[in-house]
């Protein structure tokens, strides 16, 4: 009943901040220099008065700002995000297409960093001033600063003119054939360096947060009356004290997920991933406003949802915390 | 009696020398070696891009030499990208623009995050609930996509990248913030301060805020580093100022030749991590010289 409770109220509290982003991107296409009609009227070189002003008229442009936004909340609400300038195609049908490339790259890299991370960092709360623990302080200090676009560059041309035994670019061979197993593996294949580039940053953070939290929840009382009572070490390890220590590092992979998405976009356009950051990236090149708000928006809703997950993961493992 | 003397014995030894907090935190940072590198590292790339310019006039677009020179020539000593232009130039005007944009980019966000944070921690309730709504809101705005598109809109030019890449980055600070007046707020010096008539904004500004400081200075030091790769990013992509030299915009032109010259690459990229690197190992230092409990092991 709470849980519900508390849960629903999350969920409304999601709905109003996507209406939050609608309504600025309303704002930031309306305060931006210039409108719709003329941007179209560049894209497609040149265009008569007459013309723009029949465009105006159809496209609702000559009503009033909040007629405009109820009219645009409205269609955004019934899943209408408009139509791309370049390819007149309906964004929502693009994003769509864009999606399950971004969603491979995104959940294998966030897993592969959590799985490495936090195993790097368990082992190295062991000793903590040994040899693995330094590995680690390094590592992350190495994993902050190294632009994440650059280690990419750095490893296509380790992967093509030294060892190339990797592709580089996209996400199929041009030879592919249509479905299989072979074509998953392909897909697997091209998928290795871009996960790998992706992830390195927040496997850093990760093994870091881990270490950090698995030493201060070792030096707790209840770590103690464990060890006290005769429990083996690996129990007292992995039951008692990694449950705990796991907490910090879901927080931050779940809220950290804008910044996941930053870094898919960089990542996907140095590998020529087809996902949803080179199609932002693309769009933002051809000065296709609808695409790019779309992407925007698209990208807080799975923010938000995010968030929320969050949340439930954080009660799952923490059982303390009824309320947020 | 026997106090008297005891008092007159100790009267003659120097009474047990307590240091200034910051003094000690200075101290402590001074002997830290590694946040020494840092400033080292710092103050060389600093020179660089700001003295660089001026001993070497040079236009860092010119095509200087053959195109994809390599690196190690007497012709260009880091080697000429795929028009020509030379990567030593361009690593040493390079820098302004990154640098610039970093800090003053870190300096907005600092600046809404502490501002935001401090009203929401001291005057909580309704006060408090709406800033959290707005802080909440720019947390969960995609902030590369978003500065994407403020960019895209509004022309890429110094100043907008500025804007956009500060606008969406206090949310962190002003969490931190918040919780440090939470914590303030009730304090008795605090108190104290209000009984004797103290307006709000000195109490905020002149009494909490020098408390708060010491976490917010090593946040605001991590700040520039996140800056400072946000703008690579931005420029990386092509949204950065055309106009200006920078290391991400030489990585994102010359990405597509990268296989013939890689150096056009890897030496922006190296000027970023090493830039990072040393804000960051700087803001290591600071950490632990201004919270010494919360070292970590």
């Amino acid at each position: 009943m709470n849980f519900a409770r508390s849960l629903l109220s999350r969920v409304l509290q999601g709905l109003a901040l996507v209406l939050a982003v609608v309504v600025l991107n309303f704002v930031l296409v309306h305060a931006a220099p210039g409108d719709p009609v003329e941007t179209i009227a560049g894209a497609s070189g040149g265009m008569s008065p007459e013309l723009m002003a029949q465009l105006r008229t159809q496209y609702g442009l000559d009503k009033p700002l909040l007629v405009q936004l109820g009219v645009y909340l409205g269609k955004v609400f019934s899943g209408d995000l408009g139509y791309s300038y370049f390819f007149n195609v309906p964004v929502l049908s693009m994003i769509v297409a864009h999606v399950p490339a971004t969603l491979l790259l995104v959940v294998s890299s966030v897993l592969l960093a959590f799985v490495i991370g936090t195993t790097l960092g368990v082992l190295s709360s062991r000793k903590p001033n040994g040899l693995l623990s330094q590995f680690i302080t390094v590592l992350s200090m190495v994993g902050f600063a190294a632009p994440v676009f650059w280690t990419g560059i750095m490893l296509v041309i380790l992967f093509a003119s030294i060892i190339p035994i990797m592709p580089i670019s996209g996400m199929r061979s041009i030879d592919a054939s249509g479905g299989g197993i072979k074509d998953a593996l392909d897909v697997l294949h091209h998928l290795v360096l871009p996960a790998l580039t992706l992830s390195l940053v927040y496997l850093a953070q990760y093994s870091r947060l881990s270490r950090s939290s698995m030493l201060d929840v070792l030096g707790s009382d209840f770590i103690r009356t464990a060890r006290a009572k005769g429990l083996a070490d690996r129990v007292v390890m992995y039951k008692h004290a990694l449950r705990n220590a796991l907490l910090p590092v879901v927080t931050v992979l779940g809220l950290q997920f804008g910044n996941v998405m930053a870094g898919a976009i960089l990542v996907e356009t140095v590998f020529n991933w087809p996902g949803l950051g080179r199609l932002a990236f693309d769009s933002v090149l051809r000065r296709d406003y609808p695409t790019i708000l779309g992407v925007l928006l698209f990208s807080s809703i799975v923010v938000i949802v995010m968030n929320i997950v969050t949340d439930l993961a954080y009660r799952m493992i923490d059982p303390r915390i009824k309320t947020a | 009696m026997n106090t008297i003397a005891a008092s007159a014995a100790t009267a003659g030894k120097a009474p047990p020398k307590v240091e200034h907090p910051t003094v000690e935190a200075l101290r402590m940072f001074v002997r830290n070696p590694s946040a020494i590198a840092g400033m080292v590292l710092l103050a060389i790339i600093l020179l660089v891009s700001i003295a660089g310019p001026l001993l070497y006039p040079a236009d860092p677009f010119e095509i200087r030499a053959a195109p994809l020179t390599p690196p190690f020539t007497e012709e260009a000593w880091l080697g000429s990208d795929y028009l020509g232009r030379d990567v030593l130039t361009t690593l040493i005007y390079g820098g302004r623009a990154t640098l610039l944009v970093g800090a003053v980019a870190a300096l907005l966000s600092v600046s809404i995050g502490v501002t935001l944070g401090a009203f929401a921690g001291y005057y909580g309730g309704r006060i408090d609930a709406a800033l959290m709504r707005i802080t909440e809101f720019f947390q969960v705005l995609p902030a590369l996509l978003f500065a994407m598109v403020v960019v895209t809109l509004f022309s890429p030019s110094l100043v907008t990248v500025t804007l956009a890449i500060g606008v969406v980055s206090w949310t962190g600070t002003a969490r931190l913030t918040r919780a440090e007046f939470l914590k303030f707020r009730g304090l008795e010096f605090v108190r104290a301060e209000r009984a004797i008539g103290a307006k709000n904004a000195r109490i905020i500004w002149k009494v909490i805020l020098p408390n708060a400081l010491p976490p917010l200075i090593v946040s605001a030091t991590l700040a520039i580093g996140a800056a400072i790769l946000f703008e690579a990013g931005l420029s990386f992509l092509g949204l950065g100022d055309p106009n200006q030299m920078s290391w991400g915009l030489m990585i994102g032109s010359s990405r597509q030749y990268v296989l013939s010259c890689w150096w056009a690459v890897a030496f922006p990229g190296a000027a970023i991590f090493l830039t990072v690197l040393a804000v960051s190992l700087i803001g290591d230092g600071l950490n632990d010289a201004l919270n010494p409990k919360l070292r970590e092991r």
